[in-house]
């Protein structure tokens, strides 16, 4: 591994000194594509954003795919609802690897404005590994972008050995996340204990 | 004859220069596929469908042939009514020949629907 310092002396001279793993990464992070996937209103933001006045193409994560087959990113953009739940997870588990999740807006963090909906579910982070949340209701644009942005940073400092590799390179991880069942009351179960557990209430 | 033998060796090179250029990254990408990234199938992930519903049912389902027998009968009306307004604007000039050979050919298509009648098939059931 090279040092920090010689490798700014010699980006200095013109000399420039990168790993694989820096390279992979730089270019995982700027080609990311995203699934496209709108739930509720974040999604015209998110189709904003994609156009031409905020063009996230800037950012190379224009090319939304309509196959989760070829998505890297699922942008939850919206209220989920717990009959789309199930759904959601499935499409998730239909992505190839290494894949992220963005929960944009309210909603998608917490239930937003309908959390008190019987229907609706708390938060996608109940089942899915969420990545960066946005907050509002819904984000503008630029906050959808700022969030691409704090995943490419998230993507570029990953390390591709060792322990703390990510769970695409590691075989012992499993790949697909337990899709919940439409139960008589909630969803069975109604969160995936394994990435999240309800706060304990103290008293 | 030397000379000719040159000029297809430079069109076999650059044909399998070009096969080489099209089947490398992809052999790259799947020999990178193949050693470096763990494979993990799995039910969903292997599923035929991505609209995040499961399929249900089977694909080998029996569809009712009886449709062809629609098709036909309308195309009794149909060849009928593209060759009634000819017949019926070229009548006051028409030969005797051509008014019986027409009469023929109407005949000939309500004997389908005559047909069709006898075996039921306007019938809805």
């Amino acid at each position: 591994m090279i040092d920090e310092g010689l490798k700014s002396e010699l980006q200095k001279q013109g000399v420039y000194v990168t790993s694989l793993q820096e390279l992979y990464n730089w270019g995982r992070a700027n080609s990311v594509w995203p699934l496209t996937f709108g739930l509720a209103c974040c999604a015209i933001e998110m189709m904003a954003a994609s156009m031409a006045r905020f063009d996230l193409a800037r950012f190379g994560a224009e090319v939304f795919r309509p196959s989760p087959r070829q998505a890297d990113l699922m942008i939850v953009a919206g209220t989920v609802t717990k009959k789309m739940a199930p759904l959601v997870v499935r499409l998730y588990n239909q992505m190839p690897e290494p894949k992220y999740v963005i929960a944009m807006g309210a909603c998608a963090i917490s239930g937003g404005p309908f959390k008190q909906g019987y229907n609706v579910l708390k938060g996608v982070d109940r089942y899915l590994p969420v990545d960066v949340s946005i907050p509002g209701c819904p984000p503008r644009p630029e906050a959808l972008i700022h969030a691409i942005m704090t995943l490419q940073e998230k993507i570029l400092n990953q390390k591709l050995t060792g322990p703390e590799r990510p769970r695409h390179l590691n075989a012992d991880v499993a790949g697909e996340y337990p899709v919940p069942a439409y139960g008589p009351h909630d969803l069975e179960p109604p969160n995936n204990p394994a990435i999240w557990q309800p706060p304990a209430i103290k008293r | 004859m030397m000379q000719t033998t040159n000029s297809y060796l430079v069109l076999v090179l650059l044909a399998v220069a070009a096969v080489g250029f099209a089947v490398a990254p992809l052999a790259a990408a799947w020999a990178w596929a193949r050693f470096f990234s763990p494979s993990k199938p799995g039910r969903d992930k292997n599923a035929i469908y991505e609209c995040g519903l499961e399929s249900k049912g089977d694909a080998w389902i029996h569809f009712r042939s009886e449709y062809y027998l629609y098709g036909i009968i309308f195309l009794v009306f149909d060849v009928e009514t593209i060759f009634l307004l000819p017949f019926a604007v070229a009548f006051t000039g028409l030969s005797a020949g051509g008014f019986v050979a027409m009469i023929v050919f109407l005949l000939l298509l309500v004997e389908g629907l005559v047909w069709a009648w006898r075996k039921g098939f306007l019938s809805w059931k």
